[in-house]
C-alpha cells in the first residue's frame, strides 16, 4: 500500500508544483501583462463581468499586492474554475473557449497515443524476437531514421500529397463548415475525414519510442538467466518471448507511457497548427500569438494537469502490474 | 582533466593511481578508435562532419548571400536556383546551407546549457542526498513531467521583444535538461559508494575533486551520450519553435524556411523543394547525432561492442 500513497503523495505534490509555476511565470516577466490586456479588452468594448477582470488579474497578478496575497487570490479562483476572460475571443470566458477545444484534442490524442503505444509495444516485441536478422537491422535503423522526423513537416508533406495533390481527404479543419456540428451520422463521417490527416501525421513517429524500447528491454530480459532456465526446461520459443521475454520488457514501457505523453502534447499542438485542427494546441498558439495571457495560462495549467493526471494512472497501473515495485517502496 | 594528468607525469610513464588509469582509457585514438569500429557510429561522424563543413564553409558553398531577395518568386530548381527561389524571392539553396549554421549553433549551445543544469542539478542531488536530493529530486520529476513545448512557448511569449536566436537559445537550454539530470542522479547513486571514493573522502579531498576529478570521468561517456542527445533535441525544438513563428522570423534557418514555406502557400504553389530540403537536412542532423550515441553507448558498455 505504501507504492500507491508516496505515488499519490507525489501526484498531489507535482500538482502543487504545477499550478505555482503556473502561478510564477507571469510574475516573472517585465511587464504587466494583466494590465496590457485589461486594456485591450477595455478597448473591445463592451460590458465585462467584474468578476472576469479580477480573474484575469488573479491569473496574472496585480501590481501592488503582495505575492502571498496573490498567490492566495490566485488559488481561490482556480479551485471555483474562473480563469478570467478570453482576449482573442471576447466576449467568451477562457472556460467556454477550452471548453469548445478540449474534446477534440483529447480524441486526436487519445486514439494517436493508445494505438502509439499498442503498434510500438507489439512490433518492438517482433522485432525483439527476430533479433539480430537482417529484419530486425532494417526496422532499428529504419524507425530510428523515421523517428528523428519533425512531425510538422510530416505533418505539411502529409497535406502535399493527400490533400493538395491527390485531393483525397480535407487539409484542414476539424470538420467542414457544411455540416452542422452535433451527434449526427453526416457529422461523425465528415469529422472522420478531417481527423485521418492530422492522426496520421503523429501515428508515423509517435509508436517509434515504444518500438525502440520494447525491442531493448526485451532483448536484455530475453538474454537473463531466467529465460536461460526456461530454454532448459524445454519451452518453445514462442512461449519464451511471450511470457519470460515481454511479460517482464512492457513494464517499463508503461512508465514511459506518461513520459512519453509530454513529448505528444507537444508534437500534437504543431500538428494541430498545421491542420488548423481546432483542439487546445492551436488555441494554445494562437493565443501566443495575440498576446491572449489568460487564454494561454489556462491551457498550459490544463495541458500540464492532463499529463500529471496520466502520469499517475501511469504509475498506479504500473504497482498493480510489477510486484517488484510494490515491494521495494515497502521494504 | 587530460592537461592536468599530463603536467604531473610525461604521458609515457605507467599510470598508478585507478583514476588516472581510467582517465588514460578515454584518451582520444581510443575511444575514437571504438566510435570508428562502430558502423553506425561512423556513418553518423561523416556525416556529422559534413554538416559541420558545410555550416563553416557556406559564405564560399552558398551561390548566393541567403538574404539577398529580389528574385522572382517562386522559380522551380534550375542551374541557376539549384532549389529554386522562396516566395519572398530567396534563394532556397543559400538558405539551406546557411541555415545548417543556426542549426548547429542553437544546438551546441542550448545542448551545452541543458547539460550543465543537468550535471549541476543530478550530481548534487545523487551525491549530498538528504533533504537536497528530496527537493532536487522533486524539481527534476516536475519539470519532466510538464509538457515541454507548451513550456516553452509560454516562457518565450513573456520575454522581452519576442526575442531572437538567443532567447530561443535559452529557453531551450532552461526547460530541457530535467531527464538528463535524473539519468546522472542515478549513475552517481552507485558510483558514490564505491571503495575508491570512500577513499578519496577519508583522505580528505574536497566534494568538488571528489564529484569532478574521482567521479565524473567515470560518467564520461553518460555525460556525452546526455550531451549528444541534448543537441538533437534542441535542434528540433528550435526548428519546431521557429516554425510556429516563434523567435524572430527573420533568422535564416531551417524551421524558419518551413515557416515562410507554410505562410506563403508553398503547398499550393508546389514549391515542393523548400518544403522538403530543410526538413529533410533537419532529420539528417539530427541522425547523424543519434547514430554517434549508438557508438558511444558501446564505449561504456562492451556488450554493445560485438556487432
Amino acid at each position: 500500500m505504501t507504492y500507491f500513497a508516496r505515488r499519490i503523495g507525489f501526484f498531489v505534490l507535482t500538482l502543487w508544483g504545477a499550478v505555482t509555476l503556473n502561478f510564477l511565470i507571469p510574475r516573472m516577466s517585465a511587464g504587466d501583462p494583466a494590465q496590457a490586456i485589461l486594456e485591450q479588452v477595455a478597448a473591445k468594448d463592451g460590458y465585462v463581468d467584474p468578476a472576469q477582470l479580477e480573474a484575469v488579474r488573479a491569473m496574472l497578478g496585480v501590481p501592488d499586492a503582495s505575492l502571498w496575497a496573490q498567490y492566495v487570490d490566485y488559488l481561490k479562483n482556480l479551485a471555483s474554475g474562473n480563469f478570467g476572460v478570453s482576449y482573442t475571443y471576447f466576449p467568451y470566458t477562457v472556460t467556454d473557449v477550452i471548453g469548445d477545444a478540449l474534446p477534440w484534442t483529447i480524441v486526436l490524442l487519445g486514439t494517436t497515443l493508445i494505438l502509439s503505444f499498442v503498434i510500438g509495444t507489439l512490433l518492438g516485441a517482433w522485432v525483439a524476437w527476430r533479433r539480430n536478422t537482417g529484419f530486425d537491422a532494417v526496422v532499428t535503423v529504419g524507425s530510428s531514421f523515421l523517428g528523428t522526423l519533425p512531425f510538422f513537416w510530416l505533418a505539411l508533406l502529409l497535406i502535399y500529397v493527400f490533400a493538395i495533390t491527390l485531393g483525397w481527404l480535407p487539409s484542414s479543419g476539424g470538420y467542414s463548415g457544411a455540416v452542422e456540428p452535433g451527434p449526427s451520422p453526416e457529422f461523425f463521417v465528415d469529422a472522420w475525414q478531417h481527423f485521418l490527416l492530422p492522426a496520421a501525421a503523429i501515428m508515423i513517429t509517435g509508436p517509434i519510442g515504444w518500438m525502440l524500447g520494447m525491442r531493448n528491454n526485451m532483448v536484455a530480459s530475453l538474454g537473463e538467466d531466467f529465460t536461460r532456465f526456461g530454454r532448459a526446461k524445454g519451452l518453445s520459443a514462442r512461449v519464451l518471448a511471450i511470457n519470460y521475454g515481454a511479460r517482464v520488457a512492457i513494464l517499463p514501457n508503461i512508465t514511459g507511457f506518461a513520459l512519453a505523453l509530454g513529448g505528444l502534447v507537444g508534437g500534437t499542438a504543431l500538428v494541430e497548427q498545421v491542420f488548423n485542427y481546432p483542439g487546445m494546441g492551436r488555441l494554445l498558439l494562437e493565443a501566443v500569438a495575440n498576446k491572449d495571457f489568460p487564454l494561454m495560462q489556462t491551457i498550459f495549467l490544463f495541458s500540464t494537469v492532463g499529463v500529471l493526471v496520466a502520469n499517475l494512472a501511469a504509475d498506479l497501473l504500473y504497482g498493480v502490474l510489477d510486484p517488484r515495485a510494490r515491494r521495494k517502496e515497502a521494504a | 582533466m587530460t592537461a592536468a594528468t599530463i603536467d604531473r607525469r610525461p604521458a609515457s610513464a605507467p599510470a598508478s593511481a585507478p583514476t588516472r588509469r581510467r582517465t588514460r582509457a578515454l584518451r582520444v585514438p581510443q575511444w575514437f578508435d571504438i566510435l570508428w569500429r562502430n558502423k553506425k557510429a561512423r556513418f553518423g561522424m561523416v556525416l556529422l562532419a559534413l554538416f559541420l563543413l558545410m555550416a563553416a564553409l557556406a559564405p564560399w558553398l552558398a551561390p548566393f548571400d541567403p538574404r539577398q531577395s529580389g528574385f522572382p518568386p517562386g522559380l522551380p530548381p534550375s542551374s541557376e536556383h539549384w532549389l529554386g527561389t522562396t516566395g519572398r524571392g530567396y534563394d532556397v539553396a543559400s538558405q539551406a546551407i546557411w541555415g545548417a549554421r543556426t542549426s548547429l549553433l542553437v544546438g551546441l549551445v542550448a545542448g551545452s546549457i541543458s547539460t550543465a543544469i543537468a550535471l549541476a542539478i543530478g550530481m548534487t542531488a545523487g551525491y549530498l542526498g538528504g533533504l537536497t536530493d528530496e527537493v532536487l529530486s522533486f524539481l527534476t520529476n516536475l519539470v519532466l513531467v510538464v509538457p515541454t513545448l507548451p513550456l516553452m512557448v509560454v516562457l518565450a511569449a513573456y520575454l522581452p521583444g519576442g526575442g531572437g536566436v538567443w532567447m530561443v537559445v535559452i529557453v531551450i537550454g532552461i526547460t530541457g535538461w530535467a531527464g538528463a539530470a535524473r539519468n546522472k542522479r542515478a549513475q552517481i547513486l552507485t558510483l558514490r559508494n564505491r571503495e575508491y571514493i570512500q577513499g578519496a573522502r577519508q583522505a580528505g579531498d574536497g566534494i568538488f575533486h571528489i564529484v569532478f576529478r574521482e567521479i565524473a570521468p567515470n560518467m564520461t561517456s553518460l555525460i556525452v551520450v546526455g550531451f549528444i542527445a541534448a543537441v538533437g533535441g534542441a535542434i528540433g525544438a528550435e526548428a519546431g519553435l521557429a516554425f510556429i513563428g516563434i523567435g524572430d522570423p527573420e533568422t535564416i534557418s531551417w524551421g524558419t524556411m518551413l515557416y515562410w514555406a507554410n505562410q506563403d502557400g508553398a503547398l499550393l504553389t508546389g514549391g515542393f523543394a523548400r518544403l522538403v530540403v530543410p526538413g529533410l537536412l533537419l532529420a539528417l542532423l539530427t541522425t547523424a547525432l543519434t547514430f554517434i550515441n549508438f557508438g558511444v553507448d558501446a564505449l561504456s558498455n562492451p556488450h554493445l561492442r560485438e556487432q
